[in-house]
């Protein structure tokens, strides 16, 4: 089995603008990240040889060719729940790293905001056996944060307030992000009186549902040296997917998304990556709550088991912190979270802060960044890696 | 010799108080409390219900038909007591018949299956008698009438009840109809119903049986007579010669008028106390009577553990709120937020693993597992040894379970929220991820016992469907 370590380079990225964007379509927000990525690379649309797109709600490749008017180029479209967007970019890295295409674009889109409700609907597809009713996110996840509390003693109160760290945190760092969903900074105390969506979560424990799109342009290094001198290379890529262990097997406390610990190990045993602690700059997670950003500090090895509660208190993530800068860009909570763009959207920050580009949120001396999502629910994920360098 | 093995009850959780449908339409007073099914409850799930406390340490293999009495079917056209008997585990080679149309219904149930099994066509029939009858808004049937169930096992082995005879009028005087089409029952003026009708039929055709059967009242420890208007009934009691003490207590005050399935619940409670040797007068009433004397065995002292009415009457919580009945009832537009799309074909492909809740049995290594996924219950490998195809069916139903974890919906939280959900980890292994039901959110924690309960699902796509949920254990 080969590494994929420093076989892949992303030469040019973009992002839309994450938020309620009634004015845009899925294709509109396709155009404005891939633009974006095409300026940055220097590349036009006729240069890419294949393309990748990661959605949920669009059933095909066809809508990035009918949106960018690509001429018969072979477009494979992805989807695996939350971790889509970083799917698709791991399966276009396989291709450039096996010589196949030189040049080829990666896209993440959703548009969320046309369902007529504000919440996530999934479910639709095809009528089946199941008559058990589906259970929305909020209501899944907050069964990891009462069973966490329950398992390492926190009071309620104690909970919530761990929980409302985070958030604030986050919301802090989207109010530094022009591109972000919500911008505005809140407090702690907002963020424990906020209203309850799913006990013991609260609005600000719950990320934004929003439109949007990312894309990259990728590559490999040798070609990418001619092209730009702030490239990044792809270091490591995990991807673990759940059989409902969780949900079957008994032992399993929710207190842990096995998926992304299998997906973090593959990923940092090809990035050489010994102490994530102390290698990781930065790293944007899957904060879709509150609660999954908290449970991944001790997925990823940031945080011993059960104690990442220390490392909240004392600001370790923070932008600040002395500790992997977490969702610099404001995470799923602010800059917002449209299922397929996600996972792109978050290499977006990383390739930015790599080079050092990340304007008022900008980390000093990033050599490491890493991205993480988890797709499903509690007791079956799609977890998903990638770790990213500053070239040699 | 054919008679009742056993019997069980159901009464729903939630207890309207009269006084808040009278608030609702700014009238004060209101006696006692009504029985509200919940949103998720009907004449189906309410049977299942009654059906499990009556078939306590029975082997549902054992049965041969259901025998389902209601008025109010969810289904016109589809067996309702198919659905009963595959929640309820029974084989595939039964009989099931669905009794309806008439108060009587219950007791003809009843006697059919009595008729059954003394004839030797069958050996052990379930007969379930359930009703939820709609009063109109605002009016005296909305306060009168109340949701329940009752269940009995018809046997020809130890027999706990045996049938001594009965006697029928069958008559077309209708105080009470609904057509099809109809949301709600209809009522002839009252005087007619009540002078010409309820004092007089029910009284001539007691004095029939007693007659048939050499008895006199004194012969009788409970009477269990169909009442609608509490007065009423203590007036043709003692017409027939019944002491007050005679008579089992309506429920009315308690649980309402449970139309097809009031006689047979007064007759469940009467049983519950009943010591071996004790006469009971089962009266029903509707388009005509049957009275039935009954007769106690030894074999009564083996089943008292049934939770029946008393037990159920007491595990309760108050519905204080008219809207959500109105809400639960279907009675006020309810913003439809999508329904789950279950197919008839894939439903019908996994009825032996959905209906009756069944997981599996690892052969190889012995792990118990209830499989769920998005689309699917139907297991082909073992997660733990990699078998494939080699389980044996291991049923969930029947089987209590702590909470690993929960939460409670406030965003998404239905018509009744919030939605509470746990996982539950089974009593001798297997987990699943459940609504849970008739819970107080502040009792919720880990580790709470909880046991399943079968409920409706409701779907996009114009059918219904049943599905289980967990409920906590309240003995």
């Amino acid at each position: 089995m080969q590494s994929i370590k420093d076989r892949v380079a992303i030469v040019g990225m973009g992002c839309s603008k994450f938020g309620e964007r009634w004015d845009m379509g899925t294709e509109d927000l396709l155009v404005e990240s891939t633009s974006e990525a095409f300026e940055d690379a220097g590349v036009k649309s006729e240069d890419i040889q294949a393309a990748w797109l990661g959605t949920q709600n669009q059933m095909s490749g066809q809508i990035l060719a009918q949106a960018i008017k690509t001429e018969y180029i072979p477009i494979t479209r992805i989807e695996n729940f939350c971790a889509t967007g970083t799917n698709a970019m791991m399966d276009a890295c396989f291709a450039v790293a096996a010589g196949i295409y030189d040049l080829v674009l990666v896209a993440g889109v959703e548009k969320l905001k046309d369902s007529g409700v504000g919440f996530l609907t999934g479910g639709g597809g095809q009528p089946s056996a199941q008559t058990a009713p589906g259970v929305p996110p909020p209501a899944q996840f907050a069964l990891a944060a009462n069973r966490y509390f329950y398992q390492y003693g926190l009071s309620y109160e104690e909970g919530k307030q761990m929980l409302a760290k985070i958030d604030v945190k986050n919301h802090y760092n989207g109010s530094l992000n022009p591109k972000a969903h919500f911008q505005r900074a809140i407090t702690e105390e907002q963020a424990i009186n906020a209203p309850m969506q799913a006990f013991p979560l609260g609005l600000y424990d719950c990320c934004g549902v929003s439109d949007g799109s990312a894309a990259a342009i990728i590559t490999r290094p040798e070609i990418a040296k001619t092209m730009r001198d702030d490239y990044i290379l792809v270091k490591g890529l995990g991807l673990g997917v759940g059989a409902q262990q969780g949900s079957l097997r008994d032992y399993y406390d929710f207190t842990h998304f096995d998926e992304a610990v299998y997906a973090s190990r593959m990923a940092y045993e090809q990035a050489g990556v010994k102490n994530p602690r102390e290698e990781i700059d930065v790293c944007e997670v899957h904060d879709c709550f509150s609660i999954t950003e908290a449970i991944t500090m001790e997925d990823v090895g940031f945080s011993p088991r059960g104690m990442v509660k220390n490392d909240i208190d004392n600001g370790f993530f923070e932008l600040s912190g002395d500790g992997p800068k977490v969702n610099t860009d404001g995470g799923l909570k602010c800059f917002g979270h449209p299922i397929g763009a996600s996972g792109i959207r978050m290499i977006y920050e990383v390739y930015k802060q790599l080079q050092g580009k990340a304007d008022k949120r900008q980390v000093k001396n990033v050599r490491l960044g890493m991205t993480h999502n988890l797709g499903g629910q509690p007791g079956s994920f799609t977890g998903a890696i990638s770790i990213w360098g500053t070239r040699d | 010799m054919a008679g009742i093995v056993s019997y069980g009850a159901y009464i729903p959780y939630y207890r309207m108080p009269r006084s808040v449908i009278n608030v609702a339409w700014g009238r004060g007073g209101g006696r006692g409390e009504r029985a509200v099914a919940g949103y998720d409850e009907d004449s189906i799930s309410m049977s299942v219900s009654a059906g499990i406390d009556c078939l306590k340490g029975t082997d549902p293999k054992t049965v041969d038909a259901v025998y389902m009495a209601t008025t109010t079917p969810p289904y016109l056209e589809r067996q309702n007591s198919n659905i009963v008997a595959t929640a309820l585990d029974f084989r595939r080679d039964v009989r099931n018949t669905d009794f309806g149309n008439s108060l009587r219904a219950g007791v003809n149930a009843l006697q059919a299956a009595v008729e059954a099994v003394a004839a030797g066509s069958l050996n052990k029939v379930l007969v379930t008698v359930a009703d939820m009858r709609l009063g109109a808004p605002a009016g005296e049937h909305e306060q009168s009438f109340g949701d329940g169930a009752a269940a009995f096992l018809v046997g020809n082995e130890g027999v706990a009840v045996e049938i001594e005879g009965s006697y029928t009028y069958s008559d077309d005087l209708s105080d009470y109809w609904r057509r099809d089409g109809d949301t709600f029952i209809s009522q002839w003026e009252d005087r007619f119903g009540r002078d010409e009708g309820y004092n007089k039929i029910p009284v001539e055709v007691v004095k029939g049986v007693l007659g048939k059967l050499n008895l006199t009242p004194k012969d009788i420890t409970k009477a269990c007579i169909f009442g609608a208007n509490a007065r009423a009934q203590a007036g043709i009691a003692r017409a027939m010669g019944f002491t007050p003490e005679q008579v089992q207590d309506p429920l009315l005050d308690s649980v309402g008028n449970t139309g097809t399935a009031l006689a047979l619940m007064l007759l469940v409670a009467a049983l519950e106390d009943a010591t071996p040797g004790e006469r009971s007068l089962l009266v029903s009433w509707g388009n005509g009577c049957d009275a039935v004397v009954l007769k106690a065995t030894g074999e009564i002292e083996k089943i008292k553990d049934r939770r029946a009415i008393k037990r159920h009457l007491a595990v309760k919580g108050t519905l204080d709120n008219y809207g959500k009945y109105m809400q639960w009832r279907g009675l006020v537009p309810t913003p439809s937020r999508g329904g789950m799309r279950v197919s008839m074909s894939a439903e019908w492909r996994e009825r032996q693993l959905g209906l009756p809740l069944y997981g599996v049995k690892c052969l190889n290594c012995g792990t118990v597992q209830l499989y769920m996924s998005g689309s699917s219950m139907r297991a082909h490998i073992c997660l733990e040894c990699q078998a494939k195809d080699n389980f044996e069916p291991y049923r969930f139903a029947d089987k209590t379970g702590k909470t690993v974890s929960f939460s409670h919906d406030f965003l998404g939280g239905g018509i009744n929220p919030p939605m509470t959900r746990a996982v539950i980890d089974f009593e001798g292994g297997g987990r699943g991820l459940f609504d849970m039901v008739d819970r107080d959110p502040e009792e919720c924690k880990v580790g709470l016992p909880v046991e399943m309960t079968f409920r409706k699902v409701p779907l996009g796509v114009g059918s219904s469907s049943y599905f289980w949920k967990c409920k906590p254990v309240r003995e």
